[in-house]
């Protein structure tokens, strides 16, 4: 809509501060929460002005603080949700791209269902399949291992949906051009599909990044050795303490940082994010 | 250089359907042919099968005398430029010319020779480091026909490869077609709906209709004399008029007129009379002639074609435009200009050939 009346303009303004108020103030509290000792988080309500602890709290959260419930070092689980985190999203999108590739450009039996078969767990969150996933997980001797945090999260339906639909308005003369300029079927994959692929693939990252990083669950599950302890479990497992006060300035603050990678992860690859997700070159 | 050798060729697709219905075409060495029909008359999908791209479901391909049936597109030595380009968007002009080269594990320093030659000829040199994103439809269409030069092949085959082009630039890529075929000798098979541009480009054109041929003949040859009334009302603009008529001995009866034929009458009983729009002219006084009821004129500029009924069929004639227009009008046909077709079958009835038929195509200049 093209219209130049300042009531309108005005409307729409106002809605969208609202809903960014609402979308932000949750983040904004937590990170002025942050900043305050935990005897004025204790004693009301959460100010909503920054406090004078900001350096204490995040070099607390840093070093010592998650030492005392019995946690790795806060850095050795950022790296392990890091880990965590990038082999889901290469992963994915390997065995995506790869299984999309099959199912759109080659005839063989049984085609659409694989399709299928690949769709319906698209109906089916990790939550609904867990006790099965875990008996399997279990069973293979995979428990507390590389193996068993990725693997079962990186076998998901969405990426390979999506590669499938990309693949789909590839135009077929692409295809045959490549086939009569002597490109077999892995030299167009790699030469010609993957090239065009690179803004879908882009938008995949941003996304399977974050769906790697905030994995709780199945963390919690598959691992018992603090060793392989992922941010979020760490950050739970600070709120949920037997006796005494939940150091609530210390959760915030560690929330705060594990909310960094992702922003930035966002921030840097959102021209990649926003492209894949709306243009398709032709 | 090759010919390539069709040889009652069908293409029968799941469901029984008969796309190609036994075919067969001998294409000489550097030949330009020009398969032509309306959609769906199966002329894609055999210059497909010739490509490599489609199955070969009965019958033999035959390209510099080797039978190709089983062998593998990038393998017949042939050149395809598509419909829509089909230009790799990623990569730039240079290496979308040279892909086809590289696969062929052609030496770095001939790669570069070819495609410099191509880019020369088709004058797109400077264009060479651009995406195809960056370039014109009609600039594409030469990176297309670029990509084809580079590889040499025996054989070019083009997928309809004017029609998204606007109507100017189809003219002159038209003729850049046709001199590029010249020059570089290769022999061509060219899909089109276009009559007109299978007319100019062919040397040979090959009309097809429901999967079978029903022409082959120099340009000429199908324009004068039309095998059958479907070609008769494909080929040339506007299309053949064709009417019901009636043989009495030496007398055709159109509608509530008769004419004398001359000795030119080839049967008897009803027929079909075929009749260019520019063989008809305006009756002199003292000639047998038809009533015309003008109905509305189109404007050429060169000529005028005027549109109204004999009897209760309709009729299309391109006269001068100088001539004064009345709502009835006498018009008059030579007999040695009729065509006659046979009702049922709509095929050409024995008769008389216009001299203009026989004609030798033009020999190019080499």
């Amino acid at each position: 809509m093209v219209e130049n009346r300042p009531f309108l303009t005005f409307l729409t303004h106002a809605f969208l501060i609202l809903g960014f108020v609402i979308v932000a103030l949750p983040v904004y509290v937590a990170i002025m929460a942050s900043t305050h000792d935990i005897s004025t988080l204790m004693s009301g309500p959460v100010p909503l002005l920054p406090g004078s602890h900001f350096i204490e709290n995040y070099s607390t959260i840093l070093t010592s603080a998650s030492a005392a419930h019995g946690l790795p070092n806060y850095s050795h689980m950022a790296l392990n949700s890091l880990v965590m985190a990038l082999a889901i999203t290469v992963g994915k999108i390997c065995i995506s791209i790869l299984s999309a590739f099959a199912i759109v450009y080659f005839r063989f039996p049984f085609r659409l269902l694989a399709f299928w078969i690949i769709f319906v767990t698209l109906m089916l969150p990790v939550e609904v399949r867990i006790m099965p996933t875990y008996k399997i997980v279990a069973d293979l001797g995979m428990l507390n291992s590389w193996a068993g945090l990725t693997i079962p999260l990186i076998a998901s339906a969405t990426a390979t949906f999506l590669f499938r639909q990309f693949f789909m308005t590839v135009p077929d003369e692409l295809l045959e051009a490549a086939r009569v300029d002597g490109a077999g079927p892995l030299k167009f994959f790699r030469d010609i599909l993957l090239p065009l692929s690179r803004t879908n693939i882009g938008a995949l990252c941003v996304i399977l990044f974050i769906y790697g990083w905030v994995q709780y669950l199945w963390p919690l599950l598959v691992t018992t050795d603090p060793g392989y302890y992922t941010l979020m479990m760490g950050m739970k497992r600070m709120v949920t303490v037997q006796d005494g006060v939940i150091e609530w300035h210390l959760v915030m603050a560690g929330s705060v940082l594990a909310m960094l990678p992702p922003i930035l992860v966002v921030v840097f690859m959102q021209r990649l994010f926003i492209r894949g997700l709306t243009e398709t070159e032709k | 250089m090759a010919g390539i050798h069709i040889a009652e060729v069908s293409k029968v697709y799941a469901g029984g359907v008969k796309a190609v219905n036994s075919v067969s075409i001998d294409i000489a060495d550097g030949e330009f042919i020009v398969l032509v029909g309306p959609s769906g008359c199966g002329k894609s999908t055999l210059l497909r099968m010739v490509a490599g791209l489609e199955t070969i479901s009965g019958g033999e391909v035959k390209i510099a005398d080797r039978v190709v049936n089983n062998v593998e597109p990038a393998d017949r030595d042939i050149a395809m430029v598509f419909q829509n380009y089909a230009l790799y968007p990623h990569m730039t002009v240079y290496n979308n010319l040279a892909y086809g080269l590289k696969n062929r594990g052609t030496p770095k320093a001939e790669i570069d020779a070819r495609v410099t030659e191509a880019a020369r000829m088709l004058e797109i040199t400077q264009y060479l480091d651009r995406k195809p994103r960056a370039l014109s439809g009609g600039q594409r269409q030469r990176v297309a026909m670029g990509r084809a030069i580079v590889r040499k092949p025996a054989a070019f085959l083009f997928d309809e490869p004017l029609s998204n082009l606007d109507a100017k630039l189809r003219v002159s890529m038209r003729g850049e077609i046709k001199r590029l075929q010249r020059r570089l000798g290769t022999t061509s098979i060219y899909v089109t709906h276009d009559q007109l541009e299978a007319m100019t480009l062919a040397d040979r054109l090959v009309v097809l209709n429901g999967g079978r041929i029903e022409q082959i003949g120099a340009p000429l040859e199908v324009y004068h004399a039309p095998a059958s009334t479907f070609v008769a009302s494909f080929i040339g603009s506007p299309a053949m008029n064709l009417v019901k008529g009636e043989l009495h001995g030496d007398k055709l009866a159109i509608g509530p007129s008769v004419i004398g034929l001359n000795g030119f009458a080839p049967a008897s009983g009803t027929v079909t009379v075929g009749v260019r729009a520019e063989d008809i002219r305006i009756a002199r006084a003292d000639e047998e002639a038809l009533p015309f009821r003008l109905e509305y004129a189109e404007e050429l500029g060169a000529q005028r074609l005027i549109h109204g009924t004999v009897g209760d069929q309709q009729i299309t004639a391109a006269v001068s435009p100088e001539l004064e227009l009345a709502p009835e009008m006498q018009i008059a046909i030579d007999a040695s200009r009729l065509h006659f077709f046979a009702v049922d079958t709509g095929k050409r009835l024995p008769g008389n050939v216009p001299a203009e038929a026989k004609l030798a195509p033009v020999e190019p200049v080499a």
